[in-house]
């Protein structure tokens, strides 16, 4: 698969702060590319440069091998961390408005359908819920059918429920071929949605990779949670741990031998739970802290 | 073109829609004017003028008549003699003689005109005798341009600069840097919009009170919709220059009213300039209001065409030049982090 974009010795410098500290990467035609990060990691910073919208300090991005033109934004789809519409227009009337802007545009219907705006056409913009304003700003994304789409923290906020929807709408978005870069602090959503990932700290990229390889990579075997009240146990024997907030987590590669120590140790298995490490774990062993702090 | 209006027709919708903000735009300057016909409706002038054509004030002194001894009376010099006439038409004097040729003029619609007229035929039998009929200007005649302009200037001045402030504020001036719209495209129809806003306001008032107030309109209604297009224009312009940087509606919001009191004040909204200092003068003639006012009520009182208020036209023109390619250059979309 071809490059689509192409990030190369990225920075962003302001008076006393570097956010985004030389990086580089390329991002393929067809997949769903993750920023991944804590807050104020340069998550932000980054695609907001990707996106045109913010010039570097140094470095230089292609897009289909080329710099960012001003016909750019004929070709690409943007949805931002924060955003408002202009107030009093209905959502038809925003969507409208947005399609004079461009050269092709999707038709209203199409867009209605593609993102479940059915029930809210007519509604004054001011008037929706937090996940039917996110479902009309992918709309507007979407709606010169760009080559890529931008997602900024597109599910901060929303209720479990308005996730899943969204992700589903992703989804659908990703099966018609179409490049997808995708900024979040949600694990999960970057486990189910992403092909590959950068994870980012600080301003550089600390991890890259496809999910299931980091994960590989970085985690032997299962982990084994404990209540954390069991901790000086488990400093006398000498055992490899984790603390994550109440809990105790040690890595086991051999499920039936870990028990077999701990119960050895009379090490109470009360309130024990067996998984498999997702992208959080993998975080916090990267960077010693959590991902919402 | 689509792009244009696409906001020109959005930012139209998104005014009419916004009902509160709508009624107040009429509310407004209706209230003002008609305050104003009510709390001024009838002359307390105390003394009676009389104006003197050809004959400088000095001179006056050396004709000895005891016409010119009368007490209360005010004597004033004229050598414009369609500009003195004018005055004896809207009864700004009260009766105006000419000495040297021996003749009069006098407002037969006026009391204290013929008051005048009495005792200078006592005292100046033989004078000819000349007869105007115009009306009274009343304090409201002169002071509804100026209400109208002011609110012109508001409109103007926080209907676009506060909006687009707000709109970068909020993010949507960021949402449409994301498209192809260009400034120039976005900041055009953000003009003609509150131009076709305020005009449209502007004329409703305008119209609905002369119909019941029946101002003092001498001049071209057409001259005055170009002196209030050229205004209106000057003032968006200068809103967009204080609005092409900032994402603080405070700090707006004060620069707007740093602007807009000193206006309302020096411009000439609420009383004339005639007597003021030669300093306060030429301060008010840096404020685009000034011009709109002079000009409008020269059309309207005086009755001029376009020619006379050329200057004032041109100096509206080139505010507006200076101030929409000032704010173009200094335009910016987002409130991007230095």
């Amino acid at each position: 698969m071809a490059d689509i974009l192409q990030i190369k010795n990225l920075s962003k410098r302001y008076a006393k702060t570097v956010a985004v500290d030389d990086i580089s990467f390329n991002v393929k035609q067809g997949q769903c590319f993750g920023l991944l990060g804590p807050n104020g990691a340069g998550k932000t910073t980054t695609i907001e440069m990707m996106e045109g919208i913010l010039p570097p300090s140094s470095g230089e991005i292609l897009f289909e091998g080329k710099p960012i033109d001003k016909n750019y934004y004929q070709r690409v789809g943007i949805q931002f961390q924060h955003t408002a519409i202009q107030d009093f227009l209905t959502v038809k009337e925003t969507l409208s408005m947005f399609a004079n802007f461009y050269k092709q545009s999707l038709s209203s219907a199409q867009l209605i359908e593609m993102c479940a705006l059915q029930e809210i056409v007519d509604r004054d913009t001011r008037k929706l819920s937090g996940g039917q304003r996110q479902r009309l700003l992918l709309a507007l994304a979407m709606l010169n059918d760009p080559k890529i789409i931008f997602l900024d923290e597109p599910t901060t906020g929303l209720d479990p429920q308005s996730r899943r929807n969204f992700w589903q709408l992703i989804d659908n978005i990703k099966r018609q071929n179409k490049t997808v870069l995708l900024t979040t602090h949600y694990m999960d959503e970057a486990e189910s949605l992403c092909d590959e990932i950068v994870i980012m700290d600080t301003g550089k990229i600390i991890q890259r990779g496809t999910p299931n390889t980091l994960l590989k990579d970085h985690f032997d075997g299962v982990l084994v949670t404990l209540p954390i009240s069991i901790e000086p146990k488990l400093k006398s024997m000498q055992l490899d741990y984790l603390r994550n907030n109440q809990v105790v987590e040690i890595m086991s590669a051999n499920v039936d031998q870990t028990i077999r120590t701990l119960l050895e140790n009379e090490v109470p298995l009360e309130g024990m739970q067996v998984r498999s490490p997702n992208l959080e774990d993998l975080f916090i062993k990267l960077t010693g802290h959590q991902l919402r702090g | 073109m689509n792009k244009f209006f696409a906001i020109l027709n959005a930012r139209n919708k998104e005014f009419l829609r916004d009902r509160a903000a709508l009624a107040w735009n009429f509310v407004f300057p209706v209230l003002l004017i008609f305050g104003f016909s009510f709390m001024f409706n009838d002359d307390a002038r105390s003394l009676h003028k009389v104006g003197v054509l050809h004959t400088s004030l000095t001179n006056i002194e050396s004709i000895d008549n005891p016409f010119l001894q009368l007490k209360h009376f005010q004597f004033v010099s004229y050598n414009d003699e369609s500009e003195a006439v004018l005055k004896v038409d809207q009864h700004k004097i009260d009766l105006l003689v000419d000495f040297n040729n021996k003749r009069y003029w006098v407002n037969e619609t006026s009391a204290r005109g013929y008051i005048v007229e009495t005792l200078l035929t006592n005292y100046f039998p033989n004078f000819d005798r000349s007869q105007t009929s115009g009306r009274a200007i009343r304090y409201v005649d002169w002071v509804m341009p100026g209400i109208l302009g002011m609110n012109m200037m508001f409109s103007c001045l926080f209907g676009v600069g506060y909006v687009i402030v707000r709109y970068r504020k909020n993010g949507v001036l960021k949402r449409f840097q994301a498209t192809p719209l260009t400034a120039f495209e976005f900041l055009s129809a953000q003009i003609v919009s509150r131009l076709i806003i305020v005009m449209l306001v502007t004329s409703i008032v305008f119209f609905g009170s002369h119909l019941l107030l029946d101002f003092y309109i001498l001049g071209s209604l057409f001259n005055l919709l170009i002196v209030g297009m050229l205004g209106a224009s000057s003032m968006i312009a200068m809103s967009l220059l204080i609005a092409s940087k900032s994402a603080s509606e405070e700090f707006a919001g004060g620069l707007l009213n740093f602007l807009s009191w000193p206006m309302m004040l020096l411009s000439g909204v609420w009383f004339s300039l005639e007597g003021a200092p030669e300093v306060v003068k030429s301060i008010a003639q840096i404020f685009p209001l000034t011009h709109m006012l002079d000009a409008a009520r020269a059309i309207m009182t005086d009755g001029v065409g376009l020619a006379a208020v050329s200057g004032h036209l041109i100096v509206l023109a080139i505010m507006t030049i200076v101030f929409l390619a000032a704010s173009s250059w200094m335009f910016s979309w987002g409130n991007n982090r230095t």
